[in-house]
């Protein structure tokens, strides 16, 4: 009922930000290319729902990393837009936005989405339509090969990686016995089923696996399932309830004993990490997709990216402190522009008619560097999987900071696959 | 961990959550008692009061307890004022046919829903509790604003009761409830009571909603699950009445948090979802329901 009406609000914000947007990208450095017509980007935004945190930083970072590559002459000389798009975190409203972005907007490919359910049910629409989706979803849906040629997923590494990659790190250090809490859908069952793989293979063993609605607002009645002999706490939440989570589980807790955590950021993106009732978490670890707080070590492009999206070195936005970002996701949208940019401009794309050449383009990537492009780091693309895998880093809540304690290989978070995209016809 | 105090914790949880509902239903029950409207719109006035006490809490200084109380008494005041306007506008003119007023209704809760989202945003804020206080029992932590809930919603359903048997106010909303016609050759200004009825069911929820907020953040969205919950209470309490509705909301409450507990909150749903499909093929005026 809700996604009825949120429509024409959307239509109309994304009139007036592409009506915005048109006016401050139309620079006159695009001279050169043979052709001056605009490249157009669709993006499918969770402006509002369960998502609504993630696609508030999700925009700003698209934005960001739009002026930078509009600034340094667009794609092929080409300057480029973005038309948002809010599907309302819903499968079904996400596979219309495809629709209504490709056959209405015209858009050239679709790029954006983070939550699995909706990629899942987005995903299929976007390959009869024949046009490129380029997801920033971590699920494992993409290199599942459940999906389809049209999708590909260069910026951001998938969920089985991930785990597979922190695996080891979490049985050696924390413990051996672990109790999962996930959400219940597409995205928690892909943590559900590879961690456990992962840790079962490192000699650790599941002991409970607690599975949560992502819209649940109430949690303390899932505690009482974490077994007693638990040595490690493995959370991982999403939705607009993830503060009531952390808070209910520090209550639950108090000041008796309590098993290792380990936690996904995304049980905190867009939460202060110095909320009241937070303090529990003080000594407990986190898997980040790149660190939240700025490290020492930070690289130059690190440091670029998070001075152009407008983050402070904290992780919140430069102008208010208390609107704290998607840190550890949102780098997969710039990096994800950035390949497009480069799938792009290797196919010569003139318009809609290379949507098979650019993803053909894209599949030719294999190395992709550190820089500006991969902010969060090198990365290498498997074109079989359509499927990017990078580093990935473990950082521990420290006097209130979230310090990097270590930083996994690539090669640490490889798996064995016989899925083939470039076999699949278009 | 240990029978005895999973089954607390299972108690104690339920108990908040049939406070609550106790508070949001006795609103939706007061209203199609009196009123013979249902309204579908009475989870949003719900999530009106969470999103008016986020931004008391952003207004007013000093500490969280004061801006606590203040949003305590606003809130419900200002979405009382908005659901009185809200009938006077719309449901007065529909002459409270409830066909009409349930297609009304559920055209307000999308207008209330819009509006909070356009004016407050598609995030989940926090709203800071009164006070931070701890249980610690020897098994688990518990948060004592909780016991705090559980009271407060006590409390606000006595004056409830004191006030629909011992005040002028309630005999006329009662009169108003048994016969209509007439109440108003009695020389009650029934149009007043409506309003002043549709304003005390939405204040109910918003009372309700500025409770919960510290534990649950306030959202645009929130106002769908307690407008289910009170409808299932109500319908299992009997439409219109109060004390099987307060009933109906422990049974459903503490269920609920037991159910849920120990097995799956979505069980908890299908049992209470199963005992509405009973109660309304054995017994279908509810539990105390006056009419068929």
């Amino acid at each position: 009922m809700t996604r009825a009406l949120t429509l024409p609000l959307s239509r109309r914000s994304v009139l007036a930000g592409g009506a915005a947007l048109a006016a401050t990208t139309s620079l006159p450095r695009f001279v050169q290319a043979q052709s001056a017509q605009p490249i157009r980007l669709g993006f499918q935004l969770h402006r509002t729902g369960i998502g609504a945190a993630y696609g508030r930083w999700y925009e700003r970072t698209a934005l960001a990393a739009l002026k930078v590559v509009n600034e340094a002459g667009g794609i092929s000389g080409r300057p480029v837009e973005i038309l948002f798009e809010d599907d309302a975190t819903d499968p079904r409203r996400g596979a219309e936005v495809v629709e209504k972005l490709a056959t209405q907007a015209g858009v050239d490919l679709i790029f954006g989405p983070l939550f699995s359910h909706v990629v899942i049910g987005s995903a299929p629409r976007a390959a009869e339509l024949k046009i490129p989706y380029l997801v920033c979803s971590e699920g494992y849906h993409v290199a599942s090969g459940k999906l389809n040629r049209w999708v590909l997923q260069p910026g951001i590494t998938d969920v089985r990686a991930q785990v597979t990659a922190m695996a080891p790190w979490v049985t050696q250090n924390l413990g051996r016995k672990v109790t999962m809490i996930f959400p219940d859908y597409a995205f928690g069952h892909d943590h559900r089923d590879f961690f456990s793989a992962a840790v079962e293979a490192q000699g650790g063993e599941v002991v409970a696996r607690i599975a949560i609605p992502p819209t649940e607002t109430s949690f303390t009645r899932y505690f009482p399932r974490i077994p007693r002999d638990t040595e490690v706490l493995y959370h991982v939440m999403v939705g607009p309830a993830v503060l009531s989570f952390v808070k209910e589980l520090g209550e639950f807790y108090g000041t008796g004993p309590r098993p290792q955590i380990f936690g996904f950021i995304d049980s905190l993106e867009a939460v202060d990490i110095a909320s009241p009732g937070l303090q529990f978490l003080e000594g407990s670890h986190f898997w980040e997709g790149q660190c939240r707080m700025l490290q020492p070590d930070a690289s130059d492009a690190e440091r670029f990216y998070r001075a152009a999206v407008g983050v402070d070195d904290a992780g919140a936005a430069v102008e208010d402190p208390r609107n704290v970002s998607c840190y550890g996701h949102m780098f997969s949208v710039w990096e994800t522009l950035f390949a497009i940019k480069q799938g792009m401009e290797a196919c010569n794309w003139r318009g809609p008619q290379d949507r098979q050449a650019f993803v053909e383009a894209v599949e030719a990537i294999t190395d992709m560097p550190a820089g500006r492009e991969r902010p969060q780091g090198a990365k290498v693309f498997n074109a079989r999987l359509h499927q990017a895998f990078g580093h990935q880093f473990i950082t521990k809540l420290d006097g209130g900071r979230l310090v990097k304690v270590h930083e996994t290989r690539i090669e640490d978070s490889l798996y064995d696959s016989d899925v083939d995209y470039t076999a699949m016809p278009f | 961990m240990e029978f005895g105090p999973f089954l607390l914790l299972a108690l104690m949880e339920g108990l908040v959550g049939a406070a609550v509902l106790a508070l949001t239903a006795s609103g939706l029950s007061l209203v199609f008692g009196v009123m013979r409207v249902v309204n579908v719109a009475h989870g949003e006035f719900f999530m009106l009061g969470a999103v008016a006490a986020w931004f008391v809490s952003q207004w007013v200084p000093g500490p969280p307890a004061v801006a606590f109380a203040v949003a305590l008494v606003v809130c419900p005041l200002i979405v009382a004022a908005l659901a009185a306007l809200a009938d006077l506008a719309i449901l007065k003119r529909l002459k409270h046919e409830p066909e009409a007023t349930i297609v009304a209704t559920i055209g307000l809760l999308y207008i209330l829903q819009q509006a909070a989202l356009t004016v407050y945003g598609p995030e989940a804020r926090p709203v800071p509790a009164p006070f931070e206080m701890r249980l610690q029992l020897p098994w688990f932590g518990w948060s004592g604003y909780k016991l705090f809930v559980i009271g407060a919603a006590a409390a606000v359903l006595l004056g409830l009761w004191l006030m629909l048997t011992r005040t002028r106010a309630g005999l006329v909303m009662r009169a108003t409830q048994i016969d209509r016609e007439t109440a108003t050759a009695f020389g009650i200004d029934v149009t007043r009571v409506h309003a002043g009825t549709f304003a005390l069911g939405a204040a109910l929820a918003a009372v309700a909603a500025v409770l919960i907020v510290p534990i649950q953040q306030a959202h645009y969205l929130m106002g769908g699950d307690p407008l289910l919950l009170s409808f299932i209470v109500v319908i299992i309490g009997g439409l219109g009445s109060l004390r099987g509705t307060l009933l109906a909301a422990l049974l459903i409450g503490l269920s609920d948090g037991v159910i849920s507990t120990f097995f799956q909150p979505t069980l908890a749903k299908i049992v209470a979802t199963l005992l509405v499909a009973l109660v309304l093929v054995f017994r279908p005026q509810g539990l105390f329901g006056a009419r068929a």
